[in-house]
């Protein structure tokens, strides 16, 4: 039973394109507080655009164009004179595991210490935090100062995951983390993700739609840059008033 | 904070063309006048070199420098080019791994320490079998061949490796032997890579100063044979701005310019070559 | 006459393999003979006692300790500045006009050949500034020659370091300046360094520019405003003067085992740096010259 939720973001019809051609025409959609909102659709319809705009990485892609409002608690995006600020408090979580080469701890404090210095204990906690909140703690607690490409592809994006934890951002982006899992590592995730929506709010993009039917409390389904529906799970997979949406969902093309 | 930055950086990054520009001030400055005065046509194809008499004419360096690097070309190149086919193409991986490194350090090598072998070895071989004074052109050239060898096989066999195993593939696909895909389908598409590195060598073949001063001999005539000496346009500015004043120190610089030029010209060619694709 | 393909091949085969080892064979020849040569007459004292009798008797500690300030003068502004330009070239510009004029700039300035650096140098540095023949007018004159160098290596350091490291940290609320510092120069050190240490090698084989500038004084400098010989420009002197042979033969022994030692230390160096990454990195040295 969903309670009334406050909108975290808000997105009124946004419009972007790579070098003249559109990715997303004209969305829009509410992402609510505290929910796990999963985006579905087949590929190239405009899901990794849509988180891409959100925190402002098109900014970085030359020829790339975003138009719209997009809203985070009220104030558009666009408005942070410093953009690092906006990626601070919307953290994102890459499809391919990027550990960076350093040691685990030096991974975990790098967004931290880009804005200031860390006592040493305070990074202790830190690092223990958000180690735990990935579900990452108890493997590696013993080995953080060992290089974190040593760590197998599960833990690998479970540290990505923890990495973007230590910025202690509001919202949490994942662009499809588990594409490249084994089904342990990817439970794992999604059990991290289910225990921290209650204090941040996470939009995850996925091609898996089992994997949405799982974890999402509401689903948007993209299709060629447009939204189709977004609605609870259980309506979305159960009884979509949209017949592309059934389709995809039960797997007639996708 | 991070717009001072990148400022910083941008006028860093104008260094080299301000120093370029500064180099190429600063000669002309000083070389120019002489040129003006002697008039370009003298100075450039003037036969005779004479400052103590006021004669500025730098055709035999011209000359001397054109000879020598094409002596150095005629050796360097085909050795080069090969030794990179025979790297890239050829030789089994672990002989690369040793072979390959040990080529670049003979770019490492000083240029005089070169030049000193060339004096005690070549030059008395050259001198007892073929003739001659022994410090010639054909000394100078086996010289610069080894100091140019390394730029030459390291910017082929990058060339050679850029061509996409495709080609290489497709051709042994239809039976070709391995020289004749070499030879077929590798060497028109690595051409006009290798060409630059060839062009490259040759800039640093003209450049070349004090080893050409050990081993060419130094005589300001205009050669007629490969075992005569000759003074190169570098040698010349090297052996007497020591001492020269003046009108001769000025007739110096304007050689400067020259080689300026030309080496600027050969630049703007490797480039444009370098560029050009299959 | 066709010759058969087979035959051709290994006709071919041989002649490569007769290049290839004709070059092996002179750098051999060049280093053993000069090694043999100079092995001889080598000692400890030679490293460490003064130059006497213009080259005749002693050693060449001047001339070592002129090569070492000069190329530390001479790496020290052009690292920096090439490192610089190089962070510039590839992180904060997009390629365009301007790009293009500063590559074209590079491009030209690596291939002015030495001696006009060191007249440039010369009336720039030794005459203008009025530094005289002097260790800071050769550092100064040799780091214009090598900018070039290490600009191109780095450059191809920093450009060969996966875009993925660069979103991340933006992700993570990085500036471009925290990005290229924390996330992007560390990856590309070894390949920076080895633009370095190509520099260094550079430097310390020149003589032509440090002849011009730096003049030839056999005494001991005591600042940078000395003049002094380097090792190079020592052992041509010897060599071209007929002073000594053998004493050139041990100062050539001499440079060639320093060179040994920075390459080989190039190399181990990058090794180890790049043990336990990931994507091997293709090698960052451009085409000398």
């Amino acid at each position: 039973m969903t309670e009334a939720l406050r909108v975290k973001i808000e997105i009124r019809d946004l419009r972007a394109g790579f070098a003249g051609k559109e990715a997303l025409k004209g969305l829009s959609l509410d992402v609510l507080e505290h929910e796990i909102l999963t985006v579905i659709g087949p590929a190239n319809s405009g899901k990794s655009t849509l988180l891409q705009a959100i925190n402002r990485m098109m900014d970085r892609i030359p020829g790339a164009t975003v138009e719209g409002s997009i809203r985070l608690d009220g104030r558009d995006v666009r408005s942070f004179d410093a953009v690092e600020e906006l990626r601070r408090r919307i953290g994102m979580v890459f499809a391919v595991p990027v550990p960076l080469p350093m040691s685990i701890r030096e991974n975990l404090l790098f967004g931290p210490l880009l804005r200031r210095r860390l006592r040493g204990d305070e990074a202790d906690r830190l690092v223990e935090k958000s180690l735990r909140a990935a579900f990452l703690w108890d493997e590696v607690k013993d080995r953080l100062d060992l290089s974190a490409l040593r760590l197998s592809g599960g833990q690998q994006q479970r540290l990505c995951l923890a990495r973007t934890l230590a910025v202690e951002p509001d919202v949490i982006m994942l662009d499809e983390p588990c594409s490249g899992l084994d089904p342990i590592s990817t439970a794992q995730v999604e059990e991290a993700l289910r225990e921290l929506k209650s204090e941040r709010t996470i939009i995850l993009v996925t091609n898996n739609t089992k994997q949405a039917a799982r974890v999402g409390d509401r689903t948007a389904f993209l299709l060629m840059g447009e939204l189709i529906e977004v609605d609870t799970t259980e309506r979305i997979f159960t009884k979509p008033s949209k017949p592309q949406t059934e389709d995809y969902v039960t797997g007639r093309f996708g | 904070m991070d717009r001072w930055i990148s400022r910083l950086l941008f006028l860093a990054a104008c260094s080299s063309t301000a120093i370029l520009a500064a180099i190429a001030l600063f000669i002309f400055k000083e070389g120019v006048p002489i040129m003006v005065k002697t008039g370009f046509g003298s100075f450039l194809f003037g036969k005779v070199w004479a400052p103590l008499q006021g004669q500025f004419g730098i055709l035999p360096f011209i000359i001397g420098s054109i000879w020598v690097t094409f002596g150095s070309l005629a050796i360097g190149v085909p050795i080069g080019v090969a030794t990179a086919f025979y790297l890239a193409e050829f030789a089994p991986r672990r002989y690369v791994v040793v072979l390959k490194p040990s080529i670049e350090l003979l770019a490492g090598i000083p240029s005089v320490v070169y030049g000193f072998m060339g004096v005690i070895w070549l030059a008395p071989l050259i001198r007892n079998y073929l003739g001659g004074p022994g410090l010639s052109i054909l000394a100078a050239s086996c010289v610069l061949a080894v100091m140019i060898l390394p730029t030459i096989v390291s910017v082929s066999v990058d060339a050679i490796q850029a061509v996409p195993r495709t080609f290489r593939e497709g051709a042994l696909a239809l039976g070709a032997t391995q020289w004749q895909g070499a030879w077929r389908v590798i060497w028109p598409a690595a051409r006009s890579g290798i060409l630059a590195g060839v062009i490259l060598g040759m800039g640093r073949a003209i450049g070349e100063t004090m080893a050409v001063i050990m081993i060419s001999g130094n005589a300001t005539q205009i050669p007629g044979s490969m075992l005569d000496s000759v003074r190169t346009l570098t040698a010349n500015i090297a052996i007497e701005m020591g001492y020269a004043t003046g009108d001769h120190r000025q007739a110096l610089f304007a050689t400067g310019v020259v080689l300026f030029f030309f080496i600027m010209l050969l630049n703007t060619v490797a480039l444009r070559v370098a560029r050009r694709r299959f | 006459m066709r010759v058969p393909p087979v035959v051709a091949e290994k006709i071919a085969r041989g002649l490569l393999m007769l290049a290839c080892a004709s070059a092996v064979a002179v750098l051999l020849f060049v280093i053993g003979f000069v090694m043999w040569g100079g092995f001889r007459h080598l000692s400890w004292g030679f490293l460490t006692q003064p130059i006497l009798d213009m080259g005749r008797e002693g050693g060449i500690l001047p001339a070592i300790v002129g090569t070492l300030l000069m190329v530390l003068v001479a790496v020290g502004i052009a690292g920096p500045l090439g490192v610089a330009s190089a962070i510039y070239l590839a992180e904060y510009t997009v390629e365009g006009r301007l790009t293009q004029t500063i590559r074209f700039g590079i491009n030209c300035l690596a291939g002015v050949p030495s001696i006009i650096f060191g007249l440039f140098g010369f009336i720039l540095f030794v005459v203008m500034l009025g530094f005289g023949w002097s260790i800071l007018s050769g550092g100064l004159s040799l780091s214009a020659m090598v900018l070039p160098t290490i600009i191109r290596t780095s450059e191809e350091a920093i450009r060969s370091v996966p875009r993925p490291f660069r979103d991340v940290a933006a992700s993570l609320g990085a500036t471009r300046w925290q990005t290229v510092r924390r996330s992007v120069l560390p990856y590309a050190l070894p390949g920076i360094l080895t633009g370095v240490i190509l520099g260094i090698g550079r430097s310390i084989e020149d003589t032509a520019v440090v002849l011009f500038t730096a003049g030839s004084a056999v005494g001991m400098p005591r600042s940078l405003f000395d003049s002094a010989r380097t090792m190079s420009a020592h052992f041509y002197i010897l060599a071209r003067e007929g002073i000594s042979n053998d004493k050139a033969y041990a100062t050539a022994a001499v440079l060639i085992c320093t060179i040994l030692v920075i390459n080989i230390s190039a190399y181990g160096i990058m090794h180890r740096m790049m043990r336990g990454r990931r994507a091997p990195s293709r090698s960052a040295r451009g085409p000398a010259g």
